[in-house]
């Protein structure tokens, strides 16, 4: 996994609720059996239709707006466990999501991959939101270590709570796997105790 | 110190707190599918780790397969590929796979319990979301993601933060022609999609206690549609005599030995819950949903709400209408169906197929109107068979295919035509679910197999009432 630790970045609006993870990643591109390529995908029926043309009022297809950060409405990441939903937004290029609610197994997908989901007061996404619709080329600061996320030109400022373990995981790019492995004997122990 | 059902399960299986306080959590049970392994075996090799309890993960192919001619090879190239590799991952790492044409081949989360691998108490995983239906047998199921899959398959174990705990009493008796498909609807309509959000569910309640196991499986099921990470029902005599005598189940004595460990399974009367919730059966009707998540319900005989709920985006309330092509405050009674699609892990069992056909035995479909029946396991398509019951879809010009996840989602050659309204059995209404454009309505087996009838939606209770 890649590290973590603080990026600058202009911000992807997607004022949606309940955006699900089958809207993410449609089921019919979860063939792979790599992790790489999903960003091609990406929200593929919002942003193409079935022929395979651009739809031009959906936001990913829109020039003015570019950067790593989407920012989402809440109870993002709803519904099936795909990972692929991540793998796909990390993908694509971006780093950080920002939402009002993330759903769990997305928020914890999200963690292993590098992709930080960061959760926000409902009144700072509105506040961020329309910071973004005044001006697309504005940057934001998603600084990990202080867990906070600034907009430089108006001074706002929002912090987040991330679990402490995924926040030295996501600055040291580790995975669960290395710490579970190294505790084989204690699992070996705990069988033979049932 | 009083403990819920969740406590009791989750501690005895913490083989220690790591270090943050996350807890190391001991997995019984691992299930695994074509869709979201592929990536997790590709880890172990790079690591060059076998899989640590191969006795333990059960394999099966359910989301890409076809459900006809099953015994032919899959058509579409991808599709293939995908249940191949999971073949060669399964032979070259020593696991059990149900594959198609096997006895036991069928979705997930229905051949675990009918072959009596899912049993109380139990730790349980796989990489899907409605890994929640195993709950109903008073275990601890949740689905997870690829990454979660490779460490399970590399160390048995979890990393995870010992979630919040709800608990949802349901007392009462159900009316005539309400589900349990109904009561979870109607469950999520009230909590909303996100209600669940970072809790365990358990169900309770004398409503919950009078069901079968297969109909408390659909409740556990869907518990992921509010949010919940899982949903579990404390086991008791009928959960008992359902594992009773299955394949993998404890025979005999161990059975016994077994029963007498699983009836400590409830939740002291003390224990205390994060949060709880009280509804009563007898007002739930045949549920419908309108709109493009699980938690937009109502009851077939109430209207679209005419607005999105407070603290709702009312973008996101018209995108969804929109999307479905109804009218906020309009009734959905008498709309127009092309589609039906009675399946999925939700209600493809066997007593869902014969509530549907016992409802429609000697009647015909409408013309219009096209009728999926997809068996969740080859177990559950030969007890239909032997039951006469696929003879009874076939007069009634019901399409009853071989078993698989078929129209649920939009993986496999079944697939809802764009625009096309379905009314289904399944689990999600998400747009394009069940392929690009489709409305998906979700509804109980009996509302799916009266709107079949009928070809329009209807209110089932109306042929109960008349009975
Ligand atoms: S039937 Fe549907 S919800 Fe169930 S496992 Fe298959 S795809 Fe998932």
């Amino acid at each position: 996994m890649e590290k973590f630790t603080q990026i600058r970045s202009t911000a992807i609006p997607l004022p949606i609720e309940d955006v699900d993870t089958d809207q993410i990643i449609p089921a019919r591109f979860l063939k792979a059996t790599t992790r790489e390529g999903f960003g091609d995908n990406l929200f593929r029926d919002w942003r193409y239709t079935s022929d395979g043309q651009q739809k031009t009022d959906f936001v990913l297809n829109n020039p003015t707006y570019q950067g790593q950060i989407l920012v989402a409405g809440k109870n993002f990441g709803c519904g099936s466990s795909r990972e692929h939903a991540a793998w796909a937004l990390y993908d694509y290029g971006f780093r950080v999501v920002v939402s009002s609610f993330f759903a769990d197994i997305f928020r914890g997908n999200a963690l292993n991959n590098g992709l930080l989901p960061v959760q926000v007061t409902p009144e700072a996404l509105h506040a961020i939101l329309q910071a973004i619709e005044q001006d697309p080329a504005t940057d934001f600061v998603v600084d990990l270590e202080n867990q906070t996320f600034t907009l430089p030109a108006t001074g706002l400022e929002a912090s987040f709570d991330i679990d402490p373990f995924r926040k030295i995981c996501m600055i040291n790019g580790y995975d669960d796997i290395d710490y579970l492995l190294s505790l084989k004997s204690e699992i070996e122990a705990f069988e033979h105790a049932q | 110190m009083s403990k819920t059902l969740f406590d009791k399960i989750w501690d005895a299986h913490v083989i220690k707190v790591a270090e943050g306080g996350l807890d190391v959590l001991y997995i019984d049970r691992h299930f695994i599918h074509e869709v979201t392994s592929p990536q997790a075996f590709d880890g172990l090799k790079q690591r060059n780790l076998p899989v640590f309890r191969p006795l333990q993960t059960i394999a099966t192919a359910d989301h890409n397969v076809p459900t006809k001619d099953q015994h032919l090879p899959i058509q579409e190239k991808l599709s293939r590929d995908q249940v191949e590799k999971l073949r060669e991952n399964c032979r070259e790492f020593g696991l059990e796979l149900y594959d198609l044409g096997h006895p036991y081949q069928g979705i997930v989360h229905v051949i675990g319990p009918e072959l009596g691998i899912t049993q109380p108490g139990m730790t349980i995983v796989c990489g899907d979301s409605h890994t929640s239906t195993h709950g109903a047998f008073g275990t601890i199921a949740f689905g997870i993601g690829t990454s979660q899959v490779e460490q399970v398959m590399a160390t048995q174990c979890l990393l995870q933060r010992k979630p919040k705990c709800m608990r949802i009493t349901v007392d009462g008796a159900l009316q005539d022609g309400v589900l349990s498909k109904d009561i979870i609807l109607y469950i999520i309509s009230k909590l909303t999609a996100a209600g669940g959000t970072g809790y365990f569910v358990e169900y309770a309640g004398s409503a919950i206690r009078a069901l079968s196991m297969e109909a408390r499986m659909t409740i556990c099921n869907m518990s992921i549609e509010m949010g919940a990470r899982g949903g579990l029902i404390a086991p008791d005599a009928t959960t008992f005599e359902y594992v009773r005598g299955r394949k993998f189940a404890p025979q005999g004595a161990d059975f016994e030995a077994a029963v007498s460990k699983w009836e400590q399974l409830y939740t002291d009367v003390d224990a205390q819950f994060d949060l709880e919730y009280h509804f009563d059966a007898s007002e739930i009707g045949p549920m419908l949903t309108y709109g493009t998540n699980p938690g937009m319900g109502i009851a077939v005989s109430e209207h679209v709400p005419d607005m999105a709920l407070p603290g709702d985006s009312p973008v996101s309330f018209d995108k969804s209408l929109t999307y479905m092509g109804f009218k906020a405050g309009e009734s959905l009674l008498g709309k127009t169906i092309h589609h039906v699609f009675i399946g999925s892990c939700t209600n493809s069992r066997i007593e869902d197929l014969r509530l549907v056909a016992e409802f429609i035995q000697g009647k015909q479909k409408a013309g219009h109107v096209q009728v999926m029946v997809v068996p969740g396991s080859q177990q559950v398509a030969q007890q239909a068979i032997a039951e006469g019951l696929d003879k009874i879809f076939s007069d009634a010009g019901f399409d009853f295919r071989e078993p698989g996840c078929s129209a649920c989602l939009g993986m496999n050659e079944d697939k809802i035509p764009a625009g096309a309204y379905c009314v289904s059995t399944s689990n999600r209404n998400f747009e394009g679910r069940q392929g690009p454009g489709a409305r998906t309505i979700l509804a109980s087996p009996l509302t799916a197999a009266a709107v079949a009838l009928a070809g329009k939606i209807v209110d089932v209770r109306v042929h109960f009432n008349q009975n």
